[in-house]
């Protein structure tokens, strides 16, 4: 018997109270999916929006008190240390839960115009936010690979719910079958590092890498390279972004949004965990090659993205080149570039959301060529400003947050030394910037034959625009409590 | 009750904004009132810092504020503030500015009856008075800078309001790109300032130990260039006459009253910096302007011209002063000024009003008994710009001719100039006066001349009185009346003071006084009695102003344009087509790399593969 004892399965400890945030979105989509199942008929659109809502919000409350704890007690872990809870792992949950409650919202309208059922749409949609969530959180790669998983299947199911479109489905397709070959890359490069390091723990990796000195680093090499590649994908950088403008195309636009900017930050929170917090000793190594991908991600954003005609592909080559910006940051490997990275992002996710709120808007969601934008200006004065602004900011125009976000990207990288890329970001700057002018163009110039097409916008859009802007300004004109935040939220490793 | 400063500048920028997002729903005439109503607020407010102001002890700073509101552009070792200062100077300033500014805002909702962007005018009105508080409230060059370019736009627009007409627009047009000339002064000045001293703070700058000689001098005269543009000196001055394109009301704020003697504030500010030799440039410019304009104002036959170049003839008294180290004097004349000639104009603009747009003084005469409240205010604004006893222009028009005199090197012939141009004034006003209000009737018997709406005689009689009575702010009789001069001390490094004995300023004031009687009787017998021949007097050399204006068009027109030509050429082809050949290779760039975008699978995979296996060799052979 007293072997028993020895076998007995004793469960790591576990921080119930650090979990709540992603619990509450778990909980949240099961509920939905066990009412729509057992009344689907009392299973109303607006019933499925406020309960996504009061999840959001109030994991939000629950992280906003995690977020006071850590800055109180210091960072800690949970789960055997599989699980982080610092800075870096909450402010990526609060970035995930405002994107959360504007897509919710934004869906609301949306949902009902092209005809998608709301209840699995929106359990789908909480599900990707608790694998976002785990994904920016985790300490071990396994973990952090479940979670991908989780955001992403999630996603692949969203854009081919709208069955309607023909596109949809194509794009579906090919994000998922890429995003399995991705996977495929990210999953040997995990096998690899295990390999190399004898461990999926990235505390254990940080250590093994700064105590042992290797007489043949090959097999760590190959590792960072495949886990570069896979999470490459994710945030599409180039040369791994060609399936970003088909499948932002494709997509339901309130889905597209999501996409941008929750698939995007968990990706570049990965990154930044594995390679800026464990890979710290090696960062000679890994540096260069992220600065090429940099470089090339910029140029190919914004070299592509003026010569698209449709608004929707447009965007998707400026969310590649805003890529390219964050990896800039990424680059830097100091605590200042990372927090310019964690600034940037937070900020992009306004952007990003407030201007795929008026995509979808823009009657139904088939083209987008830039003609239906002609004359906005005069049939929405007030949403066309916001519009404009929200391009302004992309463009990176000051006043606006995009451009403190880039001017603490290019800071960072000035401070490296790094003159090569701080002078190509600012060029591409300017190249991007004609892409986004010619839609704001597109809006003013009047153009009596080319009438546009009026849409009905919903409340919701409104209030998501509204709020999007107006974030977007605050962060402009005052950024300090946002740089401060990004500052505090700088990623540690704990050790369980 | 100091605090409130910063009402004075915002309350005239809420009434801009409310006209800028209402103006069209409140059309006339409350769009006019409400302008009107921020700009009495303000005035309002200005009265109440004063006595807050005055509540204060007068000794070691006490009566020096400032009101910082936050950093604006801090750039390294340069520190920008956006913050106000409060002293005796710019609270003197802001009382007429805003004082003044408000009548005329009451006046225009009358002037401007019927006219179509008529709450837009109102709206430039509004926005005007704030950017000229900025520029009077700014604790700092910058500060001041940006509503020194505020004002210069709005007098911009102004200008050019009624752009259909070509030749407001070719007005507009030349005020701005003249008064750019003053602006890279100003800059340039600002440049020198903040590299020498480190600082563009008003109060720092005071308190810093001084420039050197020739640093000094530069600084100064750049500060003077700046000044000249915007105060309309030689050789800058063409715009001030041409501006007169603008609706009267903005002659009389803008062009007369209040934008034009910035300079003089500028200097002023600034008058720990400026050096005895950029002193000794600035009187002698000024005292050559104040004749020339003098002369060119005797041959016009425009009732707003004559004006015009009378305020340049003015404006120079000013700088005059200023070059003789009398700064008191240069203000105390800055406010006298403001209120003849705002007189001046919004009583021309009647008179206008009432002929039906005509402005040419020859088809004028006898219109005192059509229009007796006009008429009689203008000819008290007459008797104070001609230097008679008591009214306003004469104390401060003789207290800078003393200064003049008294000036260390050349004195005696500035004051010569000066005096000639008492003479001139007073016998050009004589003629103006003459020619619209005496004489027979020359108008067409289809025009009816008639009194304007009580809203624009009420600006003329309270300026009226301010005109005759202005002068009693610093009555140099008793030293305790010297008011302003005592209110203004505190400012000064080295305070003004004439050393003059009391028989000499008795001589000095009888003499001008005579000249001013002089001028006005060479009129009268010329243009009332008829004894002189008048068609001597108005030479078409005069008339053309000397022809400075057209040699100018001339060069500009001539080998001007061939080097302009040759900029714009440069500019196309070497700027543009940099910019233009960047462009093409972008879009070759681009078009390289469309056909990866292929839209199929298979090779979106391929793309993956061989850029996982591009970052593979790199990094396991270190290649990077």
């Amino acid at each position: 018997m007293a072997t028993q004892s020895v076998l007995a399965f004793v469960g790591p400890s576990v921080n119930w109270w650090a979990l709540l945030p992603q619990m509450i979105l778990l909980g949240a989509a099961l509920l939905i999916m066990l009412v729509s199942a057992l009344a689907p008929k009392q299973t109303s659109t607006p019933f499925v929006t406020v309960t996504t809502m009061c999840a959001a919000i109030t994991s939000y409350i629950v992280a906003t008190g995690l977020w006071n704890d850590v800055q109180r007690d210091g960072p800690s872990s949970s789960i055997a240390s599989a699980f982080g809870i610092d800075g870096f792992s909450i402010f990526f949950t609060m970035l995930i839960l405002v994107a959360l409650a504007a897509t919710a919202l934004l869906s609301h309208g949306y949902l009902d115009k092209e005809g998608i059922d709301a209840p699995e749409f929106h359990a789908l949609l909480l599900c990707s936010a608790a694998g976002a969530i785990v994904m920016a959180s985790a300490n071990d790669l396994v973990v952090m690979f479940i979670g991908l998983e989780a955001l992403s299947i999630g996603l692949y199911v969203m854009i081919a719910m709208h069955d309607r479109r023909q596109e949809a489905r194509e794009s579906a397709i090919k994000y998922f079958v890429l995003g399995a070959f991705s996977s495929a890359f990210l999953l040997y490069g995990i096998a690899l590092t295990y390999g190399a390091t004898g461990s999926t723990n990235l505390i254990h990796i940080r250590d093994y890498l700064g105590a042992v000195v290797f007489r043949d680093q090959h097999l760590l090499m190959a590792a960072m390279a495949l886990l570069l590649v896979g999470l490459s994908f994710k945030v599409a950088a180039a040369p791994f972004h060609f399936w970003a403008p088909d499948v932002y195309q494709g997509a339901p636009s309130p889905v597209t949004g999501w996409m941008a900017s929750v698939a995007k930050a968990a990706g570049f929170a990965a990154l930044l965990r594995i390679f800026f917090a464990a890979f710290a000793s090696h960062r000679i190594d890994w540096t260069p090659i992220v600065s090429v991908l940099a470089a090339v991600t910029l140029v190919v954003g914004a070299v592509m993205a003026i010569l698209q005609n449709d608004v929707k592909r447009m965007l998707a080559f400026s969310s590649v080149s805003h890529a390219g910006y964050v990896l800039i940051a990424v680059q830097a490997a100091t605590d200042q570039g990372t927090a310019a990275a964690l600034f940037y992002l937070f900020t992009y996710t306004f952007m990003v959301l407030g201007t795929f709120a008026v995509v979808g808007a823009m009657g139904r969601d088939d083209d987008h060529p830039l003609a239906n934008y002609a004359g906005l200006g005069r049939s929405r004065p007030v949403l066309a400003i916001g519009f404009t602004i929200l391009l302004l900011a992309q463009a990176g125009i000051p006043t606006t947050s995009g451009f403190v976000a880039k001017f603490q990207v290019i800071a960072a990288a000035v401070n490296n030394k790094n003159y090569v890329l701080a002078g190509l970001a600012m060029i591409t700057a300017v190249v991007g910037a004609f892409m986004y002018l010619r839609i704001v163009m597109a809006m003013y110039v009047d153009n009596e034959e080319q009438k546009s097409s009026v849409p009905s916008w919903h409340w919701s859009t409104k209030v998501v625009v509204i709020a999007m802007v107006g974030f977007t300004l605050l962060a402009g004109l005052v950024p300090q409590f946002l740089i401060e935040f990004a500052e505090d939220a700088v990623p540690i490793l704990i050790r369980g | 009750m100091v605090e409130l400063v910063w009402l004075i500048p915002m309350l005239p920028l809420l009434g801009f904004l409310i006209l800028l997002i209402t103006g069209h729903l409140l059309g006339e005439p409350r769009a006019g009132w409400v302008a009107t109503a921020f700009a009495g607020a303000s005035f309002i407010a200005t009265l109440i810092v004063l006595v807050g102001l005055l509540g204060k002890d007068s000794h070691a700073g006490g009566r020096s504020y400032e009101f910082v509101l936050f950093e604006w552009l801090p750039a390294g070792s340069l520190k920008v503030e956006a913050g106000f200062l409060l002293d005796p100077l710019s609270i003197t300033m802001a009382l007429f500015v805003t004082g003044v500014g408000a009548l005329i805002h009451l006046y225009s909702i009358g002037y401007m009856h019927g006219d179509e962007k008529y709450s837009k005018f109102f709206l430039y009105l509004n926005l005007f008075l704030f950017s000229m508080l900025m520029l009077v409230f700014g604790n700092n060059l910058v500060v001041t800078f940006l509503g020194w370019e505020g004002v210069g736009a709005c007098s911009y627009f102004l200008i050019s309001f009624w752009h259909r007409r070509e030749s407001a627009a070719t007005a507009g047009k030349k005020a701005f790109v003249t008064n750019r000339v003053g602006d890279w002064g100003f800059m340039i000045a600002t440049f020198a300032i903040w590299s020498a001293l480190g600082t563009v703070t008003y109060t720092e700058i005071a308190n810093s130990p001084a420039m050197s000689a020739a640093t000094g001098t530069a600084v100064s005269l750049l500060l003077f260039v700046a000044a000249a543009g915007k105060s309309a000196q030689l050789p800058l001055y063409v715009w001030l006459p041409d501006a007169m394109e603008g609706p009267t009301p903005v002659s009389a704020m803008v062009h007369a009253a209040t934008m034009v003697t910035s300079g003089v504030y500028l200097l002023v500010r600034m008058n720990n910096v400026l050096t005895d030799d950029a002193l000794l440039v600035i009187a002698v410019i000024g005292a050559t302007t104040a004749l020339f304009a003098a002369l060119c104002a005797v041959a016009q036959h425009d009732i707003k011209r004559v004006l015009a170049y009378s305020t340049v003839s003015q404006l120079g008294y000013m700088f005059l002063a200023i070059g003789s180290g009398a700064y008191v004097a240069a203000i105390f004349h800055v406010i006298t000024h403001a209120f003849f000639k705002a007189l001046l104009f919004l009583g021309s603009g009647s008179v206008i009003h009432g002929m039906h747009d005509e402005q040419d003084m020859r088809k004028m005469g006898a219109l005192r008994i059509a229009m007796p409240i006009t008429g009689a205010t203008f000819i008290i604004g007459w008797l104070a710009i001609a230097g008679v006893p008591p009214f306003a222009g004469f104390w401060s028009k003789d207290e800078i001719l003393l200064a003049a005199w008294e000036q260390k090197n050349i004195g005696p012939l500035l004051w010569v100039v000066g005096l000639v141009t008492a003479l001139l004034t007073a016998y050009y006003m004589s003629r103006q006066v003459i020619l619209v209000f005496f004489g027979d009737q020359r108008w067409d018997d289809d025009v009816h001349p008639h009194e304007s709406s009580w809203t624009m005689t009420t600006p003329l009689c309270v300026l009226a009185v301010a005109a005759a009575a202005g002068g009693a702010i610093n009555l140099p009789l008793v030293k305790d009346w010297l008011v302003l001069e005592h209110f203004l001390e505190p400012i000064f490094h080295h305070p003004h003071h004439f050393s003059s004995g009391t028989a000499t300023k008795i001589a000095l004031a009888v003499i001008s006084v005579a000249a001013g009687l002089i001028g006005i009787s060479i009129a009268v017998l010329s243009w009332m009695k008829r004894r002189i021949p008048t068609d001597r007097l108005e030479p078409e050399f005069l008339e053309n102003a000397m022809y400075v204006d057209s040699s100018y068009a001339r060069v500009v027109g001539g080998p001007g344009t061939t080097g302009f030509q040759k900029t714009a050429d440069f500019d196309r082809r070497i700027v543009d087509g940099g910019v233009n050949g960047l462009a093409r290779a972008v879009m070759k760039l681009g078009q390289l790399i469309q056909p990866t975008q292929s839209g199929y699978m298979r090779n979106y995979a391929v793309g993956v593969a061989l850029g996982a296996l591009a970052i593979l060799v790199v990094l396991a052979w270190g290649l990077l």
